[in-house]
């Protein structure tokens, strides 16, 4: 299972990412916790699914402009 | 015994008990420490402070840990140094500088440590780790040395030497990961959950970032028991923003200070990496992540953690947030060192020039007592500032000597 955080800008907030992830990737998605502006938005997704395929479906949404990044905020400190 | 009473998720108020954990099983918020504040608002007073231990530990009443000589440095208590020339420069009449560079590993890093390294102990681990790209790995490493703890320290494969060797000196073992700063991040989040270490910022995160409340504790002592009008801070993940602004207003409501607190807390980032300070000034509560590019590594996280937080502490204080342009880090550096002898790093850099630009706007008036934190060495980053070196080559001859500096002053 892994947790991560996608932010989404602008165009992107009125596309079903997460749908298609889970229709056309093997992964299951779970929302955790969300918060959706007009023109930005932040979802804590867990997926579950092999860990090739995790990679490949949160390949395929940053491809399309989803940032995605550790759920807990960047661990590597100063 | 610490005055805990349990954990608390941010986010929906859900209780968990005293252990090594941060975050919510069930909306996935951080976990922030509780504390029974009757029982530390009966035993505290300022003569029990003043006449405590001259480090961060004379604030144990108010820590998540226990005090333990086992793991002390002797962190905080560092100086708080009325400015006269910065001040002079800069129009302001009333600033101190909270010069936390001089602590033992040279960043207040090592308060933060401190708390999560005797938590740690207290929890039975006997391993702590982190990801570091400097002062954090300082910190984890020389706390490890001193209590006896097996420490592992993951630093980018790119990491600069002098960084390096200020980890390794005091015996971490220092494990250099082959990628970006990313993979760093997803490894150790990996390693989190397979071995049972004390994962600084990871399992013990809100015990660790209670360490920075003295930051607010120490400032409100040194000024004569009181918060200033004014804090300027640099801001990473934006815990320890966070945190001067819960330590002050717990002084308050402990009675140690006057109620309430009126500090303006006013958020410093580098352009190269702004995602807090960015959000503020396109009047958002969402943090929009970014890859850091930026000069003062040392606040180069593009996911920040507590941003959110950082944000709600500027809007409860009535502060602002500033960005500056990557050459102003140096610049920074620079001008505190010219003007009051203190060679910070580039996050120091980063606060002096928004003090600066505060200034400037007006925001921060003449007469307005402000703080401004410190909170690195410049010994460790000397490469911001490889620019200043340029000495007179001489023949060893009176005459050539005076031939230079003649040349030089004409």
């Amino acid at each position: 299972m892994r947790r991560v955080r996608l932010t989404y800008l602008d165009h992107m907030i009125r596309q079903p990412v997460i749908y298609q992830m889970g229709k056309d990737f093997d992964v299951v998605t779970n929302i955790r916790r969300a918060d959706i502006q007009e023109n930005i938005a932040w979802v804590i997704l867990e997926l579950e699914g092999d860990e090739i395929e995790i990679d490949n479906a949160l390949e395929w949404a940053s491809s399309l402009g989803v940032r995605v990044d550790p759920a807990l905020g960047d661990l590597v400190e100063g | 015994m610490a005055n805990t009473i349990s954990l608390r998720c941010r986010e929906c108020s859900r209780d968990y008990p005293i252990e090594p954990l941060n975050v919510c099983e069930f909306c996935f918020g951080p976990l922030e420490v509780v504390y029974d504040y009757g029982a530390i608002n009966a035993s505290t007073s300022r003569e029990k402070i003043a006449s405590g231990p001259r480090s961060m530990w004379r604030y144990a009443d108010f820590l998540p840990a226990d005090y333990n000589p086992v793991t002390d440095i002797n962190a905080g208590f560092t100086p708080l140094i009325r400015s006269r020339n910065l001040a002079e420069e800069l129009g302001l009449k009333e600033l101190y500088i909270k010069n936390d560079s001089v602590n033992p590993s040279y960043s207040f890093k090592d308060r933060v440590v401190s708390v999560a390294s005797a938590k740690a102990l207290e929890f039975g681990f006997d391993t702590i780790a982190c990801a570091s790209t400097g002062n954090l790995a300082g910190a984890v490493s020389a706390h490890a040395a001193r209590s006896g703890m097996k420490a592992y320290v993951f630093i980018p494969s790119d990491l600069e030497a002098g960084k390096v060797l200020t980890a390794a000196i005091y015996g971490a073992t220092i494990v250099s990961v082959d990628g970006s700063y990313d993979v760093v991040n997803r490894l150790c989040s990996e390693l989190a959950d397979k071995y049972r270490w004390a994962f600084v910022n990871i399992n013990v995160r809100p015990f660790y970032a209670d360490g920075s409340k003295t930051l607010g504790y120490e400032v409100a002592e040194q000024l004569g028991w009181k918060a200033p009008v004014h804090a300027v801070a640099p801001a990473a993940s934006g815990a320890m923003f966070t945190k001067i602004w819960k330590g002050l207003n717990e002084f308050a409501d402990a009675g140690l200070i006057d109620t309430p607190v009126n500090t303006h807390m006013h958020l410093a980032q580098a352009e190269g990496c702004s995602p807090i300070a960015s959000a503020y000034l396109d009047d958002r509560f969402i943090i929009k992540p970014v890859k850091p590019d930026s000069v003062a590594k040392s606040l180069a996280i593009g996911n920040p953690a507590d941003g959110y937080y950082a944000l709600k502490t500027i809007e409860s204080s009535g502060g602002s947030a500033v960005v500056v342009e990557e050459n102003e880090v140096s610049e920074g550096v620079k001008l505190l060192a010219r003007t009051e002898g203190i060679f910070t790093e580039g996050a120091g850099g980063v606060a002096i020039s928004a003090l600066k630009k505060l200034a400037q706007s007006g925001t921060i008036k003449p007469n307005d007592q402000t703080v401004v934190y410190i909170t690195g060495n410049g010994l460790k980053t000397v490469e911001l500032v490889q620019d200043v070196v340029h000495p007179l080559l001489i023949e060893p001859t009176v005459d050539a000597f005076e031939a230079a500096v003649d040349t030089k002053v004409s």
